[in-house]
């Protein structure tokens, strides 16, 4: 199947400096897509040229095939736009918008189901103006999946909801997959790319750092890290033979008279040299964790900064 | 993949007929619940009618031109300006600043059907402001002498004028700006631009007057419940309409 999106060499550039640089990316039908990066990564940026809202600067950008400016009637119809914020009248009633964007299409989901499942009832004729932020993003969720589209592209679609209706939209967004609809999504939150993504691609400073599933962006790291916690206070001296026994390529930290952590390379040697420690020294482990990199470490090495908005 | 799931894909725009009627719904219904919009598309319009016909002679005014039968029309001119211009200006300014218009053009809502749409709520409001006016004027004893083909026209072609010069003003100033501009403009129109009163009231001003598209609306209007087609003024208003569109399709920006 040809892919639902392919982002060529694009270069966005604004007030002379570069939003996105040179970023190519392929999104394949079917799947839930994260595009993860810090503020000011160019992921918006990004969004708004596939989506028809930008013109690509330089590179090419083909969405379901269609170039998004010039064959933007044909494409509009077939895929579904949530903005980061705002795209209502501000004196509409969240159920009277979402009915009217689905008199715009031609086959819409019958709204009264979105309004269940997103549970946009507890809106009633409040005007938008004065939804929470956390009503406004779900509308903005309804909006985009009243048309049936084949594609949706949702810019944080869970920022400022409460965990349990994060947990609704998380099972949302793979029931759309599971239906067949192409997702691509923005977060700041690693855990969601991570629960929800088949394909990770993460943007720093207008450029593609990393892609790949969040396994194999989170394995084949370099280093390992195991936390031992025992009974009984460590012997004297005995943290300090395992360090030797170590040797110098990896690191061992005391954290308290209990435990300890253990970096070093990713193999199986190091766990060997501990268990054999354990059993010299006579020391009982209470709990032996083997360290695995999630996708926020992977995030923090690569772009250097936190994701918190 | 499922062929029977919720979400499975069936995408496609809704006819532009359907578009065009479901957004004029939508846009009339949004205008009349708002309040400073209705303050401006029926109660304003109905004080100045009420307010000149009772306040004239009282002030010792009592020339041609403060008589019902002229006022009358002036006020429905009133009326088109205030719904074509600056009610259309400030919702179209603030749409932009929400990014409605940006949501919809997704949605799928082409420009035509976004147009067509507004155009057809500009006129449900202005079928209600003529049917409130027109009764109020009856009752204060107008006795007008309609020629539908003229009214028709002149409200056709004012409404076009003044919604292209709307939209202008709208798609190239911020929403606050617009606000102001939109607001400001009537006020001096609605002072000093033959609209209400005959352009010969305003003595030698008279004759520039009529060139602006509020007095041409204005004078268009009293010939056309005189019984007459005002061919000159429509003229002019079809110049502004013509214009306006123009310029707004040139400089108008969505975002």
């Amino acid at each position: 199947m040809s892919p639902a999106v392919e982002i060529s060499d694009l270069r966005m550039s604004y007030g002379g400096k570069a939003a996105v640089d040179g970023l190519s990316l392929e999104v394949a039908s079917g799947t839930i897509t994260a595009v993860l990066g810090p503020n000011g990564a160019g992921k918006t940026t990004t969004l708004e040229t596939c989506e028809g809202y930008r013109r690509p600067h330089e590179g090419q950008v083909r969405v379901l095939g269609l170039d998004p400016i010039a064959d933007h009637r044909a494409l509009m119809p077939r895929i579904g736009v949530m903005l980061q914020s705002g795209g209502a009248w501000s004196g509409v009633r969240a159920e009277e918008m979402l009915r009217h964007v689905a008199r715009l299409h031609a086959h819409p989901i019958d709204p009264d189901l979105l309004v269940e499942r997103l549970a946009l009832h507890e809106c009633g004729r409040t005007p938008y103006r004065r939804l929470s932020g956390g009503q406004q993003q779900r509308l903005g969720l309804a909006m985009a999946l009243v048309g049936r589209p084949e594609l949706v592209f949702v810019d944080e679609p869970t920022a400022g909801l409460d965990p349990q209706v994060r947990r609704t939209v998380w099972e949302l967004l793979e029931e759309l997959r599971g239906d067949g609809v192409t997702v691509v999504l923005t977060t700041h939150y690693l855990e969601e790319a991570e629960r929800l993504a088949d394909q990770v691609h993460i943007l720093d400073k207008g450029r593609l750092v990393a892609s790949g599933s969040p396994l194999e962006l989170t394995r084949g790291g370099t280093v390992a890290t195991i936390r031992l916690v025992v009974t009984q206070p460590f012997p004297p001296g005995a943290p300090e033979s395992l360090a030797a026994a170590l040797g110098p390529t990896t690191e061992l930290v005391v954290l308290d008279a209990h435990s300890l952590q253990v970096s070093g390379p990713a193999d199986g040697t190091t766990l060997a040299v501990v268990s054999r420690w354990c059993e010299q020294h006579g020391v009982l482990p209470e709990s032996l964790t083997l360290g695995q990199r999630n996708l926020e470490d992977v995030f923090l090495e690569l772009t250097g900064r936190e994701t918190a908005s | 993949m499922s062929s029977t799931g919720t979400f499975t894909p069936a995408p496609g725009a809704a006819p532009l007929a359907r578009q065009v009627l479901a957004q004029a719904g939508m846009e009339t219904k949004l205008l009349l619940r708002n309040g400073e919009q209705l303050l401006l598309a029926v109660v304003i319009p109905l004080l100045v009618l009420v307010g000149a016909v009772r306040g004239a002679p009282r002030l010792d005014l009592d020339s041609p031109h403060t008589s019902i039968d002229v006022l009358t029309p002036g006020v429905l001119a009133l009326a088109v300006m205030s719904t074509a211009f600056t009610s259309l200006a400030i919702a179209t300014g603030f749409e932009r600043r929400y990014g409605v218009l940006k949501r919809l053009g997704t949605a799928p809502l082409s420009r035509s059907a976004l147009l067509g749409g507004k155009v057809g709520a500009l006129l449900c409001v202005e079928v209600l402001q003529f049917l409130v006016i027109g009764v109020v004027g009856l009752l204060l004893g107008w006795s007008p002498d309609l020629s539908v083909v003229g009214v028709l026209l002149a409200v056709l072609l004012g409404t076009g004028a003044f919604a292209g010069l709307g939209m202008l003003l709208a798609g190239t100033l911020r929403a606050e700006a617009t606000l102001a501009g939109a607001n400001l403009v009537y006020l001096l129109l609605l002072a000093g631009g033959a609209v209400v009163l005959p352009a010969e009231a305003y003595g030698g001003l008279g004759d520039v007057v009529s060139w602006l598209p509020s007095g041409a609306l204005g004078e268009a209007m009293r010939t056309a419940c005189e019984g007459s087609v005002p061919g000159r003024d429509l003229l002019i208003l079809a110049a502004w309409a013509v214009a306006g569109t123009a310029a707004a399709a040139r400089w108008f920006r969505w975002e």
